[in-house]
């Protein structure tokens, strides 16, 4: 949605005219608080992040004292040393983000184009669409660890019918964990397909199977091509948040320490043990990694105005 | 039937079925709500009302409801104020680095919350400021502020200048004109991206965490009790706010389609 809406803005909205012109005043007035506290609390921090990714420690004194250096090998030793976890996010992420995909695609298709007819019965589905939102993130996420326990019947049935082995469990494995992020981001990526898939005109469907293309082909050389920018938003809207997250793949939660993600050591080093130059060159290749690979994504699928 | 095709079906039994999975964990924290639990809320005991009845039996779970919703309306108003009058200045004012605005209000939302919550907390560290409920408040404007400004935004660019065109030429101060006809124009679009603002304050984790000291918010409650077994309060607490929700969701979307019945009738 947020990258919908961006798009339509920008250069493209000049249809409404100047109120005042030349009032560059008050346009400066409006602008500077807002900017101002961006440019404080979210650019300054990100620079912050930088430059703490590169301090030296000391721990001659017993406890870690951190100055200002510029240690660029604080990069190489966290990969090394962090990379199975590394891997884990964008992999879990890709994963989670392409089930995300299948499972909102036929949901958003159903409610944007099949249930057009009853405005009603559109708002209430998407209303359950983000209910979810309503209810804490973290106690729904608690609550399919509950589902899922060691003693609950869906792990009995699952060893009785031999989908599990009898001292293996759901909870703390990648599966598990995929599971929760997948659920989690459902609604990011169904609201932005539905959004496009609204705007569709059935007449282009109408006319691929007048002029005798097959349901499959209709689908593949029209519907797919049409909803495109609502697959880009919604797989970024889902991906961007899962790569980050590490309530799904905690201990606490649905996952252990062999599911451990970026976001878990990042959490550890920043709050239990202080590791703070860990932590943040973590984050930054974090940072590093996702715009990267968004600026390809977008470049590749065609859709540069979205930025 | 010969026309029948398991097609036709398919797509709504998909759909219930899709919707039952979105709402299993709601309807299990509902009925675990109702839970005569005793050490922890995982095996069904029996049924209870002291739950609900109670509900700030349980040590901490009140407080941390209270800062969660007094949180939520200081960052709600500060984000609101400061976004609105963003997005008032993005459509109707052309100025130079206009681009680059747009980019520094698109990148928070592009940000990974981790490396927001991280970067802000390295910050405060780095200046030697107390974490605590500030922290936590400058933390939850900061990301909200965006998606305000994509939300007003949206109401500011359908609105007719020729309304505040006629206003004007009626001799009306240009602060008549804002607070006359503006403003109550542009109303539905700020009430909502307070809401929004508002959820994602209130249902936020991940960055709290990182910048709240020992600051207790709702959702870093839960985090917290997960390891020893969460109470039957705390889901109290999750299905109230959700109903309080939805009965938000609703009523909004019943108005709305009740006015577009009305204005399809004059038409």
């Amino acid at each position: 949605m947020a990258f919908a809406a961006f798009s339509h803005g920008g250069g493209g909205k000049k249809s409404a005219a100047p109120v005042s012109k030349g009032n560059g005043k008050v346009a400066l007035l409006l602008l500077l608080p807002g900017l101002l506290y961006l440019a404080v609390f979210f650019i300054a921090p990100l620079i912050s992040l930088v430059a703490t990714s590169l301090q030296t420690m000391d721990i001659s004194s017993g406890f870690p004292v951190y100055s200002y250096g510029f240690q660029v090998s604080n990069y190489v030793d966290v990969v090394t040393q962090y990379g199975p976890q590394i891997f884990r996010s964008f992999f879990y992420a890709l994963l989670a983000t392409v089930a995300a995909l299948i499972i909102s695609y036929p949901l958003a298709y159903f409610i944007g184009v099949k249930a057009r007819r009853w405005p009603l019965l559109q708002g209430l589905m998407l209303t359950l669409v983000i209910a979810p939102f309503f209810i804490s993130f973290l106690l729904r996420t608690f609550a399919w660890k509950q589902i899922f326990s060691n003693e609950s019947w869906i792990v009995g049935l699952l060893q009785q019918i031999g989908l599990l082995a009898p001292d293996q469990y759901l909870v703390g494995t990648p599966f598990m964990v995929i599971f929760g992020l997948t659920y989690n981001f459902i609604p990011f990526m169904t609201l932005p397909l539905y959004t496009t898939l609204e705007r569709l005109d059935v007449r282009y469907l109408e006319a691929g199977a007048d002029l005798y293309a097959s349901p499959r082909k209709t689908f593949t050389k029209i519907t797919l091509p049409l909803s495109m920018p609502g697959i880009v938003s919604g797989t970024l809207l889902t991906f961007i948040p899962i790569a980050g997250d590490y309530v799904n793949a905690s201990g606490l939660f649905l996952g252990s320490t062999e599911t451990s993600m970026l976001g878990n050591v990042v959490e550890s080093k920043f709050l239990k043990s202080y590791e703070y130059p860990t932590a943040s060159a973590l984050s930054v290749i974090l940072m590093g990694a996702i715009l990267f690979l968004v600026t390809l994504y977008v470049r590749k699928s065609g859709t540069d105005d979205l930025l | 039937m010969k026309n029948f095709s398991l097609g036709k079906y398919a797509l709504p039994v998909y759909a219930v079925l899709a919707f039952t999975y979105l709402l299993i964990p709601i309807a299990y924290t509902f009925v675990f709500s109702f839970n005569d639990y005793r050490r922890s809320n995982i095996a069904w005991r029996g049924f209870t009302l002291d739950n609900w009845a109670s509900v700030c039996e349980a040590q901490g779970v009140c407080e941390a409801f209270g800062t969660s919703v007094t949180i939520g309306v200081i960052s709600t108003l500060i984000a609101t104020v400061l976004g609105t009058m963003i997005a008032i200045a993005l459509v109707r004012y052309r100025f130079k680095f206009r681009s680059a605005v747009s980019l520094l209000l698109f990148l928070p939302m592009a940000t990974p919350e981790l490396v927001l919550g991280a970067g802000l907390a390295a910050q405060f560290f780095n200046v030697g400021a107390e974490m605590g409920f500030g922290t936590i408040v400058i933390a939850h404007v900061m990301f909200c502020l965006s998606f305000v400004v994509v939300t007003v935004k949206a109401r500011v660019a359908s609105l007719d200048p020729a309304l505040e065109e006629a206003g004007r030429d009626l001799y009306a101060s240009p602060s008549q004109v804002f607070w006359k006809i503006t403003f109550p124009l542009l109303l539905p679009g700020i009430m909502a991206a307070a809401l929004l603002a508002f959820a994602l304050s209130f249902d936020d984790f991940i960055i709290t965490y990182f910048n709240s000291g020992p600051t207790e918010t709702f959702p870093k409650y839960v985090y917290t009790a997960a390891a020893k077994g969460l109470p039957g309060e705390a889901n109290v607490i999750g299905m109230s706010v959700f109903f309080l929700a939805i009965a938000i969701v609703v009523t909004v979307q019943v108005r709305s389609s009740l006015k577009a019945k009305r204005l399809a009738k004059i038409k």
